[in-house]
């Protein structure tokens, strides 16, 4: 099997004149970490939604799972679980009917779904709120659901979008800490972040900035190579110096 | 595996339609509501319409009472010849839409100044067409006795004998409101669903969705299956109230009107979906749906102004007007108890237009979300 569970080389999306993601080449091993880090509007959700085989590329190369990103977008869904920032489940739906809807919509069988559900409840304790309606729940277990249904067709691959955005401190905690046990059974994690706490977390991370990569490796070694006292003021001043770069 | 597709997609729709009464409630009572509005409001006007003749006297005052009729602006011969004697059949079989009969001794009659009947009679299944022919056939039949005869003669009593085939009291309401309920279920359908997709654009919903295994055709008609059943259940009441308050005969079989039902109204959701697929807020798909069904829909399906009156760009045009097929779809069947056989060119059509629509869509959706 392949060791590289996500492969891009110089991959580009292009809006009219506009480069929103500009030749990015990253590799991320198979049960790894990834941080995908940059400012707000740098391109991140842009290069997501292309490996994600969402956006059609306008140029370069890629591979998810080892499917072809151009070619083989339906055998990639199939692979990947996908959570975004935003609550994408269904407001008027409950828990549990939302959950059976994307059991539905990756094929599952019903006996597989009971299976999957009772263990994916117990390990993120969606028991207490399953039959409420999406709309009545709090923000940390919506997102919990959300993850509970990005995992239900044991995808290899994990595609997070700021996925603990606006959640409280011990709520976080506990989601990395499902992450990283999730990592430890192979499943590769892909997600992007405003949190440093959380970015530090990961593995290794890359930061993005106007449609490139400008830097990337273990947080840690990034932050002694630049010299920066920690995570956060290396990405403050890496961000402000291109800034500046262009003015 | 596709059919499971479409359905957990149905199944997921049942919910939203069901969980939203208030959308339920305007869904149900918006239809019944313009039935009552339109159907009391509304009344009209004819020109060229296609009057056959038969004539029993073969005189030359009868052919100067057929010329006469020709060279009125009301009047013209059917496009097609047509050599049947019996006016009836004509009606029936769609050569003219008023057929002119005179019986033999007119010349002598006119002539001895004894009175005499001139026979017209008229589709009255289209109320407006047939009352603008009592009207104008008396103008040109009083006329053309002046022109013969001297003045200060006393004029012979020629009398004009109407008789209407189909809907012969002439209601108004017996010609519109078939037509209103082709129109109404148009624009409610192609609203239903065109804030479908553009709902789940704007909540979000749609780009996690399609992050999963799931084809958009499959998607799409999932989403129009549940329609199906709310709009047909439109159908119903509309035309159960138009039956019952305006007392429009029921001629033909309901079972059949009801067939066609169905078909028309998966044609207008699929137009709906073809809206939702080409605009990103629920706002933008209500006006555009309400735009592109209600004038189009009003204008170009003969509900309001016959085809053949229409420039020929536009009578081509009317073509894409679903509600164009089934105005004479309901027209047919409940006022002239029409049969499959006479409607199967408007029921290949609506399929055809249906399935232009869907592949429209579906080409729409995936090149929207690609982008």
């Amino acid at each position: 099997m392949n060791s590289y569970a996500i492969v891009a080389e110089n991959l580009s999306r292009h809006f009219g004149s506009f480069k929103a993601v500009d030749q990015i080449s990253l590799s991320v091993k198979t049960g790894e970490i990834f941080g995908f880090l940059g400012a707000n509007g740098a391109g991140k959700t842009t290069a997501i939604r292309m490996l994600c085989g969402l956006l059609e590329p306008t140029s370069g190369k890629g591979t998810v799972a080892g499917h072809d990103i151009f070619t083989q977008p339906e055998a990639i869904k199939n692979s990947i679980g996908y959570m975004s920032q935003k609550f994408s489940l269904y407001q008027d739906l409950t828990g549990n009917e939302n959950l059976s809807f994307y059991a539905s919509a990756y094929g599952l069988t019903k006996k597989n779904f009971s299976d999957r559900l009772e263990e994916l409840s117990e390990r993120l304790e969606l028991a207490q709120f399953i039959d409420r309606r999406a709309e009545s729940l709090p923000i940390g277990w919506r997102q919990r659901l959300a993850l509970a249904a990005a995992l239900l067709h044991r995808p290899r691959i994990l595609f997070l979008d700021e996925p603990t955005g606006g959640v409280d401190p011990v709520f976080r905690r506990k989601f990395w800490d499902f992450l990283y046990t999730l990592a430890h059974e192979g499943v590769t994690i892909f997600v992007t972040t405003h949190y440093m706490d959380e970015a530090e977390y990961c593995e290794r991370i890359s930061i993005m900035h106007q449609g490139k990569i400008i830097v990337m490796g273990p947080p840690r070694e990034l932050v002694q190579k630049q010299g920066a006292k920690d995570l956060q003021t290396m990405f403050i001043d890496l961000i402000r110096n291109r800034v500046g770069d262009r003015e | 595996m596709t059919v499971s597709k479409i359905r957990f997609i149905a199944l997921k729709e049942v919910y939203h339609i069901l969980r939203d009464p208030r959308s339920l409630t305007i869904a149900i009572l918006m239809p019944v509501l313009m039935t009552f509005l339109y159907g009391y409001a509304i009344s009209l006007d004819i020109k060229n319409v296609d009057l056959a003749v038969i004539n029993y006297d073969n005189t030359s005052m009868s052919q100067e009472l057929i010329d006469a009729f020709y060279a009125s602006p009301y009047f013209a011969p059917p496009t097609q010849a047509v050599n049947m004697m019996d006016p009836e059949e004509i009606l029936r079989k769609g050569g003219a839409n008023a057929v002119l009969i005179i019986e033999h001794d007119f010349e002598a009659a006119v002539e001895s100044r004894r009175p005499f009947q001139i026979g017209v009679m008229v589709d009255g299944s289209d109320n407006n067409l047939a009352a603008a022919v009592q009207n104008y056939s008396s103008a040109v039949i009083s006329q053309f006795v002046k022109d013969q005869l001297p003045p200060n003669l006393e004029f012979p009593t020629v009398k004009l004998s109407l008789r209407m085939l189909y809907n012969p009291d002439l209601e108004s309401s017996h010609f519109f409101v078939p037509g209103l309920v082709a129109v109404i279920l148009l624009m409610i359908c192609a609203l239903l669903t065109s804030i479908t997709i553009a709902r789940e654009k704007e909540v979000g919903t749609l780009e996690q969705l399609m992050t999963a295994p799931v084809k958009s055709h499959q998607i799409l008609i999932g989403k129009i299956i549940p329609y199906v059943g709310l709009s047909f259940l439109d159908g119903i009441l509309v035309l159960f109230f138009a039956w019952v308050l305006f007392k429009v005969p029921f001629e033909g079989s309901e079972l059949l009107l009801l067939g066609f039902g169905l078909i028309y109204v998966a044609t207008a959701l699929s137009l709906g979906i073809l809206i939702s697929t080409l605009v990103k807020t629920q706002q933008v798909a209500m006006m555009l749906a309400l735009t592109a069904t209600m004038l189009p829909s009003v204008m170009l399906s003969g509900f309001v102004f016959a085809i053949k009156n229409m420039p020929v760009s536009l009578q081509y045009l009317s073509y894409i007007v679903p509600a164009r097929y089934f105005v004479t779809v309901v027209r047919g069947i409940m006022l002239k108890g029409a049969s499959l056989n006479t409607l199967a060119f408007e029921g290949v059509a609506l399929l055809v237009v249906m399935l232009i629509l869907l592949i429209f869509a579906t080409l729409r959706f995936n090149a929207g979300s690609a982008k």
